[in-house]
């Protein structure tokens, strides 16, 4: 399912100009990374997906649904939103019927919701604990409940605010190995980040705002390589992006193992 | 002598079956830096309330062996008198804004009008404070109108202002986009040069590298290393129990194995990345 947005605008009612014309395609089964300083309009860009925002001007298409055609409530069948704190969006009194509530409101049947359910605990790796309240549960695995409340949702767009925020590298690789399944399942994922190193092992394309416009759309490797333009959103390149430009590598490389063939190569 | 002293630290919250910090043991020199790394849940945040006194006079719970902050111990002070000791950022900013106060100038006055502060002093320490930390213009705003990262900041001058002995901060850049991380780092940084006593917890290795004089590695409660930041972020044993690392220490340590990393110790750095690859290539160049 293809998202279409076309020349799009908006403006909060502080008179604070968040979108200045956006125009993007992203189709079927992309993986997105979307980079940029506080205050670029990631977030407002996003919230234009599921229709909590409506444009001041332009468009916004989720397939052939128009989001200013269509209720929030009917957008969540094709787009599914993971907040950055997940204590906005967690309220039921046990983990399993936190992650049922999202597909039993998109109409599954009960036999659906079950394996919906069960699929989505088994990907976030919450099986054992469906039975606890969830904010019996640290932080960590609280996010693990957001992401699997949407995943069972089963849409075929799933975005993500801030995934890694104040996670381990032992989550944060929980949470990439949840992205390469969404990916093998056909699923378009775009994903808002400031882990930029995250964003150069996990991701195909990225996308760099500033100040409401997308300053950079592209492959992975030719956006993250472009250092001077990134700063002015306030963006470092990844660890080994910045160190095989340091060393004068001729490519752009962005994570160990490309660092390490072009290390070869050097030698 | 060692300003804080941690001897045989053991504490248990309220409710649970196990010690979140099992026998630490630690002194901390005047004007020492020192990074606490550890996963999620390894007792990082419990570390810094137990130093803060929270753990156990705000959080109950149990508290054996001794924690001594300037000569006084935690045990025989009241919350109010150890505030003048230790100062502790929180996490979370949200839960430490007071909700008392209209605007960030009386937020930042808030605790000194509580240690009864006369008023002209009041005004010239919040004013010097949020110079340092960059949020003069924020004064007049209300603490909940601002971002996540403005908070952390106001968060983090709020115990500034208190001049307190000790400063403790609890991943104060979780909510930060990357030059608002490098600012507080600058800032903290900056404390510490002055001589201000710093304990941080963090998981931003490559900032620590530069920045610390110490760094301690926490794993379930206990003390897994406790070294020099070149000595402990290049362990073998950090990988191995899920803490993160730096991009330049895996990929050196990778490189290693097929000659192509020569030095004796890892990189943490950028700087020190560059330099040692640098090295192999040129001696490389030699011997051809």
């Amino acid at each position: 399912m293809n998202i279409e947005i076309k020349d799009l605008h908006f403006t909060y009612p502080t008179g604070l100009e968040a979108l200045r014309g956006i125009s993007l395609t992203i189709e079927t089964g992309e993986q997105v990374a979307i980079v940029g300083q506080n205050g670029a309009g990631k977030t407002t860009l996003v919230k234009h997906l599921n229709g909590l925002l409506q444009p001041a001007h332009g468009h916004v298409l989720i397939g052939d649904w128009d989001t200013g055609k269509h209720s929030v409530a009917k957008l969540a069948s094709r787009v599914g939103y993971v907040f950055q704190n997940p204590d906005e969006q967690l309220f039921s009194k046990n983990v399993g019927a936190e992650v049922a509530f999202g597909p039993r409101n998109l109409g599954f049947s009960a036999e659906q919701v079950q394996a919906l359910v069960k699929d989505a605990l088994a990907l976030t790796e919450l099986t054992d604990k469906t039975e606890t309240n969830p904010y019996d549960l640290s932080a960590t695995w609280r996010k693990m409940v957001a992401l699997a409340s949407i995943i069972s949702m089963d849409t075929p767009i799933v975005l993500f605010d801030e995934p890694t925020t104040g996670q381990d590298a032992v989550n944060v690789a929980r949470i990439a190995n949840v992205i390469a399944e969404l990916r093998a399942r056909g699923k378009t994922v775009i994903t808002i980040t400031h882990d930029i190193d995250f964003c150069a092992e996990n991701f195909e394309r990225v996308i760099a705002m500033s100040q409401g416009i997308i300053l950079l759309d592209g492959k992975a490797n030719d956006v993250l390589g472009q250092e001077e333009t990134l700063a002015t959103t306030y963006v470092d390149p990844p660890q080994l992006t910045r160190l095989g430009k340091r060393l004068g590598f001729r490519n752009t490389v962005r994570n160990q193992e490309e660092f390490l063939n072009n290390l070869q190569g050097l030698g | 002598m060692a300003i804080v002293n941690l001897q045989n630290v053991t504490y248990q919250y309220p409710l649970t079956d196990v010690p979140a910090l099992q026998s630490i043991n630690l002194q901390v020199e005047e004007g020492e830096f020192v990074a606490v790394i550890g996963p999620n849940g390894a007792g990082k945040s419990t570390l810094c309330y137990t130093l803060a006194g929270f753990a156990p006079h705000f959080f109950k719970g149990e508290l054996t062996g001794t924690v001594e902050v300037a000569g006084n111990e935690s045990q025989n002070s009241t919350l109010s008198e150890w505030v003048l000791n230790v100062g502790l950022a929180f996490q979370n900013p949200f839960n430490q804004i007071s909700g008392a106060k209209y605007t960030v100038f009386e937020e930042l006055a808030f605790g000194l009008e509580n240690i009864g502060i006369p008023r002209q002093e009041m005004k010239t320490r919040v004013q010097d404070a949020m110079k340092l930390t960059g949020i003069s213009d924020l004064a007049d705003r209300s603490p909940y109108s601002l971002s996540g990262g403005q908070q952390q900041r106001v968060a983090l001058t709020s115990i500034l202002v208190m001049q307190p002995k000790v400063l403790v901060l609890d991943e104060p850049t979780s909510q930060m986009d990357p030059i608002g991380t490098r600012e507080v780092f600058g800032v903290i940084h900056g404390m510490a040069e002055r001589g201000m006593t710093v304990i941080l917890a963090e998981h931003k290795v490559e900032w620590i590298a530069q920045f610390a004089d110490r760094v301690i590695a926490l794993k379930d409660g206990k003390i897994l290393l406790d070294g020099t930041p070149a000595e402990v972020l290049t362990s073998p044993l950090l990988h191995e129990n899920g803490f993160g690392i730096s991009r330049y220490t895996s990929a050196a340590r990778q490189a290693r194995e097929t000659g192509l990393w020569r030095k004796q110790e890892l990189p943490v750095t950028l700087e020190q990345a560059v330099e040692g690859f640098s090295s192999t290539f040129a001696k490389g160049e030699e011997q051809g």
